[in-house]
């Protein structure tokens, strides 16, 4: 027996629908059907990477690339700024001899700056990027919903998609053979 | 469900080798329910009383490790062995020791990721776990060593009342930054890779507390496939970062002893050796806890022979460079014509150092020769065994190369024989204590395995492939252009 999220919202509106599949082949078949009918505000929920489901569900790849190689260059140039500013800038100090600032002696530790903001944007940005953390969401209050993360696969599809028609939709994902088509409310 | 590269038959001996199949990653399942009930199940389980007594006596270890460092702090450095000439002693031997078996959790979870070994996937997440307590228990060490450890903000570029600012040419300093970068991705990555299993045990809770701590970790995560996409790109994001850095951590790490003028520390082979030797120690550290680990949990069948087959066979290889790099030592001091350089070597293998150098060749170079053979790959006591001698021998390692190279340079009036206090040693044993409680408490409280990633490494979880389900669909088109990522 699970611990149910206490859902005070029970009997809401209509957040959509969510249906669940036994396999990836299921899965990858219904993503393509929802594809094709052109739905845009729907989302499939599966326990690990399904490889092959973002061109089944036509979703394009992420920026996130770009953000963390913007996070990586002003590791670089914060690291090479701070170590100039500290000892060639504010207070230069002669050290056997070696030249005040100098590339090879400042790589390592702008290397290290670069490495360091960089992760922390991958992280960071993949978040930001998925609206994370949101730790109310309707689905949290489905009880098949919890299967998710274990061994179901699913798919669900909005209300507030323009397409979305309570007797269509349904029709649409009870065609596709998975279980029995759950409203989801809150 | 397709089963065609699993044996129905109970087993438990995965390492035959025939080339026209798939060794199976999870034996004599090909459900992931099971994955998930095996892993949740050591978190939910009722605690075991063994864990109790184990996690006792860490604590206990720990206690030590607080009770020593205070004592340091109160009465000053002096309760150390230390003396001139050997100014760094078992504090600077301890740190390159637990840093270097930090790193095999990033070369598992990050290298093997990039070369593709689905085998990282069984134990991934116990190798970042163990990085993480390795580093926690490195980082004290330099911290502590410094003496007045009141200033040791001095390290880090903060403005403070001498209006002096940390020097950046020196290797120490690049040290505090690689370490301390690793430790932030290290966790970094470690957490992140954890989130969708965090999820799993949120979803599993049977009571209030548990719904809530697993709830708030997990972030909300609702395992969409458009979270997916971003979540598995910033996952190849952090794995390309992390390979350079754990890299680089163990190169900076040798630049501390490499850019001084030392005999027997001043040489060019000292970044691979040192990397080298930190993958040989993390791996032996890795089998050292999971062997134990994989058996008091049963978790048999998803971290199995095969799994510990390969590592002994990464000991193996790591342990025949650091092989190489001694003898290309001994080689260098007598082909560079330079007469420190000679005696040192002489003085290590055969000085009052002699008996820390032969441990370490016998533990370091000839130990790990028994993974030449299939029989001892696959034998777990074997295996276990070795792993700690690795330990021992890689402890060894440093402590010859810091002490040995200390204790007699230049001047023979100078020269001394350097020997640990009571002190030293107390504090070296409660690092130990440390690093098992926070292991202990991992083992109890967070996922050990990554379930999510195991199941994507299941025969059930491909597709698009022929003789794998009846999905044919565009999607092989794009696993073609992706490189066959099956």
């Amino acid at each position: 027996m699970t611990y149910d999220q206490p859902n005070t919202d029970a009997g809401g509106e209509l957040y959509g629908y969510l249906v669940s599949f036994d396999s990836v082949d299921e899965l990858l078949v219904g993503a393509e059907t929802v594809r094709d009918a052109g739905y845009k505000d729907w989302d499939t929920h599966t326990p690990f990477v399904v490889h092959g489901l973002d061109a089944a569900m036509g979703v394009r790849p992420t920026i996130l690339p770009y953000i963390v190689f913007l996070g990586g260059l002003t590791g670089t140039i914060c690291g090479l700024l701070l170590q100039w500013y500290t000892n060639a800038f504010d207070y230069p100090f002669l050290i056997s001899g070696k030249p005040i600032f100098s590339l090879p002696a400042n790589i390592p530790v702008a290397f290290e700056t670069t490495i360091l903001f960089a992760a922390i944007s991958a992280l960071v940005g993949m978040l930001a990027l998925n609206q994370l953390p949101q730790l109310y969401h309707p689905l949290h209050s489905n009880r098949m919903f919890k299967m998710a993360t274990d061994d179901r696969f699913m798919i669900s599809i909005e209300a507030r998609d323009p397409l979305f028609d309570r007797s269509k939709t349904r029709q649409l994902l009870e065609a596709l053979g998975g279980s029995e088509v759950e409203e989801v409310v809150g | 469900m397709s089963t065609s590269t699993v044996d129905t038959r109970v087993m438990l001996d995965n390492t035959t080798d025939d080339p026209t199949r798939r060794a199976p990653l999870v034996l004599n399942h090909n459900d992931f329910g099971f994955i998930t009930d095996t892993v949740c199940g050591v978190v939910e389980r009722k605690t075991p009383r063994a864990w109790y007594i184990a996690f006792a006596i860490s604590l206990s270890l720990t206690g030590v490790l607080a009770v020593m460092v205070a004592y340091l702090v109160g009465v000053g450095i002096g309760v150390w062995g230390l003396q001139v000439p050997v100014a760094w002693g078992w504090a600077i031997v301890n740190f390159v020791f637990w840093v270097g078996i930090g790193h095999a959790g990033t070369l598992i979870s990050a290298i093997l990721f990039l070369l593709r070994q689905k085998w990282r996937t069984s134990i991934n997440r116990f190798a970042e776990g163990m990085t993480i307590f390795a580093v926690a228990c490195a980082g004290i060490f330099p911290g502590i060593h410094v003496g007045r450890i009141w200033v040791a903000y001095w390290l880090a570029p903060i403005p403070n009342q001498m209006q002096m600012w940390p020097n950046f040419r020196s290797p120490l300093l690049w040290d505090v930054f690689a370490v301390g970068t690793y430790a932030t991705v290290s966790l970094l990555f470690w957490y992140m890779g954890m989130i969708p299993d965090l999820a799993t045990l949120r979803d599993r809770a049977t009571t209030k507390p548990r719904w809530l701590a697993y709830g708030l970790l997990s972030m909300g995560w609702r395992s969409s496939n458009r979270h997916w996409h971003r979540f598995e790109m910033a996952y190849l994001l952090l794995a390309a970062l992390a390979t350079p850095l754990v890299l680089s951590v163990h190169s900076v790490v040798s630049f501390d002893f490499a850019v001084s003028i030392i005999p027997g520390w001043h040489t060019t082979i000292f970044p691979p050796y040192f990397v080298a030797g930190a993958i040989f120690s993390g791996f032996a550290m890795v089998v050292t806890l999971v062997i134990p680990t994989r058996h008091f949990f049963h978790l048999e069948e998803i971290i199995t022979l095969r799994h510990l087959e390969n590592m002994s066979k990464i000991m193996l290889a790591t342990g025949m460079m650091v092989g190489l790099a001694y003898s290309t030592e001994f080689f260098m001091a007598w082909y560079s014509g330079n007469h420190y350089e000679a005696f040192t070597f002489m003085n290590r293998a055969f000085g009052p150092y002699a008996w820390a150098y032969w441990i370490m060749v016998t533990c370091n170079v000839v130990v790990p020769q028994i993974f030449w053979f299939k029989k001892m790959r696959t034998n777990l006591v074997v295996m276990w065994i070795a792993s700690i001698l690795i330990n021992v021998g890689m402890w060894f390692e440093r402590f010859v190369i810091v002490v040995s190279s200390l204790s007699r340079d230049f001047l023979p009036t100078s020269w001394g024989y350097y020997r640990p206090s009571i002190v030293d040693i107390l504090t070296f044993v409660g690092s130990f204590g440390l690093f098992f409680t926070l292991f202990l408490l991992f083992v109890r409280f967070l996922p050990i395995i990554g379930m999510a990633e195991v199941k994507g490494v299941m025969p059930a979880a491909l597709h698009g492939e022929p003789g794998h389900g009846d999905y044919h669909g565009d999607i092989t088109e794009r696993s073609a252009l992706r490189g066959g990522d099956r």
